[in-house]
């Protein structure tokens, strides 16, 4: 068998994925949450490319360009304001910036 | 061969994730990050998607996580502390595991499988990504240098000095 069969692939990216829920859910560092989303978008991208395999269509790999691109746009205004939370607060603690909440 | 190199990489980018969840440093987290989009950079070129792979790796290995090592750098942060753990995870997280790997184990079975080896797809090419991008994906594209400026715009606000 020389061939990788594509559903393992699938399920890499659905091991990957809910890997980068269970950091976005159980760290407690900002920084570590901003980087388990990360991983859930790229888990996604290799989907993305996956199927695009598979159909034999590029228009799989423009969705992957146009994430990348937003990725890099959200990590710049997100670490823009994690650095105005830990001015303003001095913590990075995400259960210690909670004032919207209460 | 092409067997034997996933193997390899996708245990590489599933050891790499679980490190980023794992480690208490946020560095060490980031470090493993770059491993996982890595080794995703070689699967992708194993799916023929060249163009993209150059880009996984200059774009986030590169600059978007240079981004993260920086601020986190900057603000100094240290190890996390262990916070008390929560009821709800302990009941819920077993069961979400099964229900997950039942949800895999049925997807890898009902799947009628097409095989994936390498050079079985060459429409990934800078060429080929290029042209669809400016002729089919032109008004998106130029919607994102749209969204591109406001981000840069965004990021200068935020992380002046006054506020």
């Amino acid at each position: 068998m020389s061939q990788v069969p594509l559903s393992w692939f699938l399920v890499l990216s659905a091991l990957l994925f809910a890997l980068g829920v269970a950091g976005f859910l159980f760290r407690r560092n900002i920084i570590t949450v901003f980087m388990s989303i990360e991983l859930m978008l790229n888990a996604v991208n290799l989907s993305f490319i996956a199927f695009a395999y598979q159909h034999k269509d590029v228009s799989g790999h423009l969705f992957v360009f146009f994430v990348m691109v937003v990725a890099a746009a959200e990590a710049a205004v997100g670490l823009a304001i994690i650095l105005t939370v830990f001015k303003n607060r001095a913590t990075l603690n995400i259960d210690d910036i909670s004032s919207m909440k209460d | 061969m092409d067997v034997i190199l996933f193997l390899i990489f996708a245990t590489i980018a599933v050891v790499a994730a679980v490190n980023v969840v794992v480690q208490s440093h946020p560095i060490s987290s980031a470090i493993s990050l770059i491993g996982v989009m890595g080794s995703l950079a070689v699967l992708y070129l194993l799916l023929g998607a060249e163009f993209i792979a150059a880009a996984q790796v200059i774009v986030y290995a590169g600059a978007v996580m240079v981004l993260f090592l920086f601020v986190i750098m900057l603000l100094n942060a240290g190890t996390e502390t262990r916070q008390s753990k929560s009821e709800t995870a302990h009941l819920l997280g077993v069961p979400a595991l099964l229900v997950f790997a039942l949800l895999l184990a049925y997807f890898i079975r009902s799947q009628p499988d097409s095989g994936v080896h390498f050079g079985g797809f060459t429409g990934g090419s800078a060429q080929a990504v290029g042209r669809a991008l400016f002729t089919t994906y032109l008004l998106p594209f130029e919607v994102t240098s749209v969204l591109i400026l406001i981000a840069i715009v965004g990021a200068i606000v935020l992380a002046r000095k006054e506020i």
